[in-house]
Order: structure tokens, then C-alpha cells, then sequence
């Protein structure tokens, strides 16, 4: 794209973004500003979700459709064991591990044996959805499962300047998803594996070839990225608690986010989430009845311009 | 989705079966279709649904009209289409006789639709509440035996009005029987003189209320809020941490004992909730305090039942007795295209453990509406009482024909 068709494309999306904003924060600057923190706090958590969805899919070219059983299974889990523990860190922590491990066993007893075969994959993934999910139905009953934020971001923030008052847990989405976002950032950058992984994004034969245990990298790939699945329930499970269908739900989002941001870059999720979340909030704060529309038109204009999505690369 | 509900199904006909294989009475069973949401949103209030429907044949150990009564499951997820997928599997490839369900507003009116075209098999409500279901083009052989959501709120308007709230915004799900919910409350609280200056439509499902807790005005005194299943708790929730504190008024599913038995730990802010439903947990008629009996001995809170029967289990419960006791009153006969069934079902007065219910021309119930307030016992569990009850609440909530509108999302409003 030369350098004035930037602009063009800047001003004939960014001017009408621009004039709403004006008139949101003339109109109601607290309805604004409330419904901006909500958006970059959903997208936290659509961030988080999705960073794991995309890095599997980025390695291995698996499109793992069972990624959303995986959240509700972390959300299960935290929420038992915050409930036994009463410790929100210790739930995060198992939730993590616990999905991490599933993800493993997944990678591990599965999808080795059809290394390559990607539809044969990603059928194979909605086939375990499904009896992921019917399994935890039988489990855990389809009662709404609420975790409580720990006392110390139980309630709101109050007297802050134009918002007045705002979930403190809320706020610690936004935190947790900024430190997630680093960390995954020093991982892929600065260690060893993260080099490998990155080298399997750009060529996986290559890396083979180098004599790289490439088995061993897909694994730690996908018990990562099925982790970040597991740790987004546990907060998915206090923020939008857990019942079966969120699995299927979740899956969406990070679909869409995936499709916008461009398939494997974590960079290209923070981006999609950020716009789906904040896309998502302003539909429903400015007009509830049409919100919908709103994440499927972006899909839209995405497909339509940069099909493989804003920062997606031929595979 | 689909493939969920395709394994469901694979279950339900083996189970059905196993079933059909063990009767050897000499009459075939009757098959009784049985849809509710066992995932989505009311995944929690379409188990006990499930419940309710099965209690009432255990009450009558499995037969009805001197014939073996099998029930064959399917589920929906709140979602229309998947609900007429779901009956047309127990309809076309299930051949069952009687279906009882579904359980949401938009499904139910689907559903009547799809009765029409299978004009041989009799189709009875599951708890679904939309008023069109019935009022609008109705079915001649579908049979709602409960009252809808805007009979159900018949009384809150005054009772709102009594506690002093004299502005109100509704925030409420997009859909069918949100709209008559909200009819029933507005047609009397703005006859009355209240006022609703916003009203919010959210989606059914949505999840996150942030962006719709952002917009309560100041100057509203309480909120009519009527969200359903894992909306309802996620709405509280949020609301609560967002350092919101105005008093609830709720609708008929928002302070059911699915919402109140919600598993986590802060419910305490329902506490003097005040909202219209066909149900109150403290109604202390014997008849409803033997079914409260009876369904906590067959599900025990240690088998996943709640400590009180919700609003689904009981609407089921009518809904599936009275298809049982059309089957008793005509002898299990469903010759002549269930014509003497349908017949003996139109001109039933259905006993039911809040009173006798009767059809009116439409195959609509009449039937009685419960204003109750949600109160915290001794062991710290929420229940409903009662403030005040309503007999006889017809479709038109007693006004005129050419007076009553049907909600929608506009309709009624007095801002």
C-alpha cells in the first residue's frame, strides 16, 4: 500500500470514528469513558482467550475448534478450587495447569497421529468439543456456576474523576491482560523456545531440519495455548460466569478476533480483541437493538480489504 | 451445535429403545416428546423443566389412560430454529403422539407455527411465556395449560408503585417474552401514573451488561429487570460490583429458585426484590405444599434439585399433568387424529398446585398470578413470599379487546 492510500484509508475510517467520539463525549463524557474501560476489559479477556488460539494455529495450522471446552474447563476447575482453597491466584494458577495438561494429553495422543492432516484435525477438535462439553454437563450440571472475585477486588473503585465509580475486578482484567501480553512477548522474543516457535511460524520443515525435536516444541505450543485458554475461564468465570454454551461462545470470539488480528499473530489478537471488545460495548451502550451488527461488519470490512486479516501473512 | 444435538438425540432413541423393549403391555406406550434447554442460557431452568414434566409422570407411575407412557428427551438451546429441529426429530423421526415443550418465549411461537403442519400429533406448551404463541394466529392443536409472561406480572405495577418507585427503567432481554412480560408491567404501572424514561434491549445471551449498567439515569428510583437463567446472575453481579444500589423489581424468571440458588456467594442484594410470576415459594395452599414435598423427596439439593421447585418445574409439571390427564379422560384413545383427546384437553379444568386452570377459546390458560418478595430464611436460603395473589388472569389481563395491544419492544410507553 503506498503511503497516500494509507491516508485515504485512515481518514475514511478514522474521521467518522473521530466526529463519534466528539459527540460521545459532548453527549455523556461518563457514558463514554465507562463504556471505553468496558470495551478494553472485554477485549482483555478476549485477548487472553485468543492469544492461545492463535499461537496453536500459527505453529501447527490447527485450527483447534475445542478450544472454547478447554475455557469452560479451565472455568470449572477455578471454580472448584477457589471454592475449596479460597485463594482467586491458586484458581487461576490450577486453572491453568489444568488446562494446559488436557491440551497436552490432546496434543500428545491425538493430533500426532495426524501431523499435517489439517481438516482431518479440526474435525477431530469439534468432535472432542462436543464430548468435552456434554461431559462437563454431566459433571458439573448445567447450573450457573458464579465465582466470586476475592475480597480484595470485590465491589467498585469509587470517587474516580468523570466514571465516579468502577468494578475494581474489572480493572484487574485489564492489568492481567497487559501482563499476559508482555509475557508472551518475552517468551516468543527472548528465550530459546520462544525462537523455536517462531522459527515453526515461519518454516516448519526448516526447523525440522535443524535438528529441532519439532514434536517437543508443538507440545509445549499447545499446552501453552490451551493454558491461556483455561486461566481466560477462570476470569470468564467470575466476570460473565460459567454454563454450558459459553465454551461454543468463546469459540467465536476468538475466531472473530483470529480473523481480524490475522491467523498466528499474537500481536494481530491484541489488535482483533481490542476491536471486537470495544466494538461489542459501544453497540450495546449506544444501541442496544443493533449491537450485533457491529462485530459481523468489521468481519465484513476485514475480509473484504485485508482477507487475511490486519496483521495476517500468507502461510 | 448441531453435532451436540445429533448425539442427544442417538442417546434419546436408544434409551427409547431400551424403554419400548421392556414394556410388553397390550397396548403400544404412548410416546411423549419432552424439548427443553438444556444448554444456553436457561440451561440451568430447562433441566428443572425436565424435572417438573417427569415428576408428574411419576406421580402416576409411568402410565396414563391405562397405557405405558414413554418419554423421549431432546434439547434446545433457547434458539427457535434449534427448537423446531429439535421437535421435527421427535415429531418426524421419533413418531412421537404428544409433544410437551419448549421452554423460551421465541421458541414457543416457532414452534405453534410448526404444529400446524403436523395437524395429527397434539402439541402442549413447555413453560415458554410469549404472548403471541397463543393471541396472534393461534394453532388448533397446540394447548398452553400455563399463563404467559404478561399475565404472570398482572399486580406488579401497583405493587411497584405501593414501595414508592414512581420512575423505573426495564432492562430487558430482546425477544418475545421479555416484550410480554414488560407489556403486562407497563399496561397497569403507566395506567397508574408511573413513568419508564429508558427502556434497554439487551440480547438474549449477552453476557456482559457493563455498557447497559453505564446508562441507568440518576434519576430513576428502581429497576425493572427482566433477564432470565445465567443473564439474570450475570446482570446482578455486575451491577452489584459496579457500586450500583438501586432496589430490583423483577420479572417472572429473574428471582426464580434457579437464580436465587445460583452457585457463588452474593445473592444478598435480591433480598426484597419484589416481582409478579405464576409461582411463589411460600404459597401455603396444601396442594402446592404437597408438590413442593413431593418433587424435594424425588430430587433431593444432593441429587441437583434446588430446595424449592423453580418456576420451570412447575410450569412443566402443569403442562405435562394435563396432557396426562387428557390421556386418563379419554382412556388413552388417539384414534381420529387425536380428535377426542384435543376435545377432552379444550374443556379440561386442570387441577395444578396453584389452583384450577381452565382454556379459554384460543387454548390459553386462565389461571392465577402470585406478587411475591424475595425474603432470606433461617439457613440462609432465598425464598419467595407472597404479598398478594390474582385469580382468574385471562389473556387480555381483564381489559378490552380493542383496548389491549401485544408488547413489542416500543409498545407499551410512557416515558
Amino acid at each position: 500500500m503506498t503511503r497516500n492510500a494509507r491516508w485515504i484509508w485512515a481518514a475514511v475510517l478514522g474521521l467518522p470514528l473521530l466526529a463519534f467520539a466528539c459527540w460521545g463525549i459532548w453527549d455523556n463524557e461518563r457514558l463514554f469513558f465507562v463504556t471505553l474501560l468496558n470495551g478494553l476489559t472485554l477485549a482483555s479477556l478476549y485477548f487472553i482467550v485468543a492469544s492461545g488460539f492463535t499461537l496453536v494455529f500459527g505453529l501447527m495450522r490447527n485450527v483447534n475448534l475445542a478450544h472454547g471446552s478447554l475455557y469452560l474447563l479451565g472455568g470449572y476447575v477455578g471454580y472448584f478450587v477457589a471454592e475449596w482453597s479460597g485463594y482467586y491466584v491458586l484458581a487461576l494458577a490450577v486453572g491453568f495447569l489444568a488446562a494446559a495438561l488436557v491440551g497436552l494429553v490432546m496434543q500428545v495422543a491425538v493430533f500426532r497421529f495426524m501431523q499435517g492432516e489439517e481438516l482431518r484435525q479440526t474435525m477431530v477438535t469439534i468432535g472432542l468439543s462436543i464430548v468435552m462439553a456434554d461431559l462437563m454437563l454431566w459433571i458439573v450440571s448445567a447450573q450457573v456456576h458464579q465465582m466470586s472475585a476475592p475480597d480484595w477486588l470485590l465491589g467498585p473503585i469509587r470517587d474516580l474523576p468523570i466514571i465516579r465509580a468502577y468494578s475494581k475486578f474489572r480493572i484487574s482484567l485489564l492489568v492481567i491482560g497487559v501482563i499476559i501480553g508482555v509475557l508472551l512477548w518475552l517468551f516468543l522474543n527472548r528465550t530459546r523456545v520462544g525462537m523455536m516457535i517462531r522459527a515453526g511460524v515461519d518454516d516448519r520443515a526448516m526447523l525440522a531440519a535443524t535438528g529441532v525435536n519439532v514434536n517437543l516444541v508443538f507440545a509445549i505450543t499447545f499446552a501453552i495455548g490451551a493454558g491461556l485458554a483455561g486461566f481466560g475461564g477462570v476470569i470468564g468465570a467470575v466476570e460473565l460466569s460459567m454454563v454450558p454454551g459459553e465454551d461454543v461462545r468463546l469459540l467465536l470470539a476468538c475466531l472473530i478476533v483470529v480473523i481480524v488480528g490475522g491467523m498466528g499473530s499474537v500481536v494481530g489478537a491484541a489488535i482483533g480483541a481490542t476491536i471486537l471488545g470495544v466494538a461489542e460495548t459501544f453497540g450495546l451502550a449506544y444501541t442496544p437493538t443493533y449491537s450485533v451488527v457491529f462485530t459481523f461488519v468489521i468481519l465484513v470490512l476485514v475480509l473484504a480489504f485485508r482477507p487475511r486479516g490486519i496483521l495476517g501473512r500468507p502461510a | 451445535m448441531n453435532g451436540r444435538k445429533a448425539l442427544v438425540g442417538a442417546l434419546s432413541i436408544a434409551v427409547a429403545g431400551a424403554l419400548s423393549g421392556a414394556a410388553f403391555a397390550q397396548q403400544p406406550p404412548i410416546k411423549i416428546g419432552l424439548l427443553a434447554t438444556l444448554e444456553g442460557p436457561f440451561a440451568a431452568g430447562g433441566a428443572d423443566g425436565m424435572r417438573g414434566a417427569e415428576l408428574a409422570l411419576k406421580q402416576k407411575n409411568g402410565m396414563a389412560g391405562g397405557r405405558q407412557i414413554v418419554i423421549i428427551k431432546a434439547s434446545s438451546d433457547a434458539k427457535p430454529d434449534v427448537a423446531v429441529n429439535a421437535t421435527r426429530k421427535l415429531v418426524e423421526q421419533d413418531k412421537v403422539d404428544i409433544m410437551v415443550g419448549p421452554l423460551s418465549g421465541g421458541e414457543g411461537i416457532a414452534v405453534k407455527e410448526y404444529s400446524k403442519t403436523q395437524p395429527t400429533i397434539t402439541f402442549i406448551n413447555g413453560s415458554s411465556g410469549a404472548q403471541a404463541t397463543t393471541l396472534v394466529d393461534p394453532s388448533p392443536n397446540f394447548f398452553r395449560f400455563n399463563t404467559e409472561g404478561a399475565q404472570w406480572m398482572v399486580g406488579l405495577g401497583k405493587a411497584t408503585l405501593a414501595k414508592g418507585y414512581k420512575r423505573a427503567m426495564v432492562i430487558a432481554e430482546d425477544y418475545a417474552f421479555p416484550y410480554s412480560q414488560v407489556q403486562g408491567f407497563m399496561s397497569e404501572y403507566c395506567r397508574l401514573g408511573g413513568k419508564v424514561p429508558v427502556k434497554a434491549w439487551v440480547p438474549l445471551g449477552g453476557k456482559d451488561y457493563s455498557s447497559v449498567i453505564a446508562r441507568i439515569p440518576k434519576d430513576v428510583d428502581a429497576l425493572v429487570v427482566v433477564l432470565g437463567g445465567a443473564d439474570a446472575v450475570n446482570f446482578l453481579n455486575q451491577y452489584e460490583a459496579a457500586g450500583g444500589d438501586k432496589p430490583l423489581v423483577g420479572g417472572s424468571i429473574t428471582v426464580s429458585q434457579d437464580i436465587l440458588n445460583y452457585k457463588g456467594k452474593r445473592r444478598d442484594s435480591l433480598v426484597g426484590t419484589i416481582a409478579g410470576a405464576p409461582i411463589a415459594d411460600a404459597y401455603d395452599a396444601p396442594e402446592f405444599k404437597a408438590f413442593v414435598a413431593d418433587y424435594q423427596k424425588n430430587y433431593p439439593v444432593s441429587a441437583g434439585g434446588y430446595p424449592s421447585p423453580s418456576l420451570f418445574a412447575l410450569v412443566y409439571y402443569i403442562n405435562m399433568k394435563a396432557a396426562l390427564d387428557g390421556l386418563d379422560a379419554v382412556n388413552g384413545d388417539l384414534s381420529g387424529g387425536q380428535a377426542k383427546y384435543r376435545e377432552a384437553l379444550a374443556k379440561m379444568t386442570l387441577k395444578t398446585p396453584v389452583g384450577d386452570v381452565k382454556l379459554d377459546g384460543n387454548r390459553q390458560a386462565i389461571g392465577t398470578t402470585f406478587i411475591t418478595e424475595v425474603v432470606k430464611d433461617a439457613q440462609g436460603n432465598l425464598f419467595n413470599k407472597v404479598l398478594s395473589k390474582v385469580d382468574g388472569v385471562d389473556q387480555l389481563l381483564g381489559m378490552k379487546k380493542e383496548d389491549f395491544k401485544i408488547g413489542s419492544r416500543d409498545e407499551p410507553s410512557c416515558p
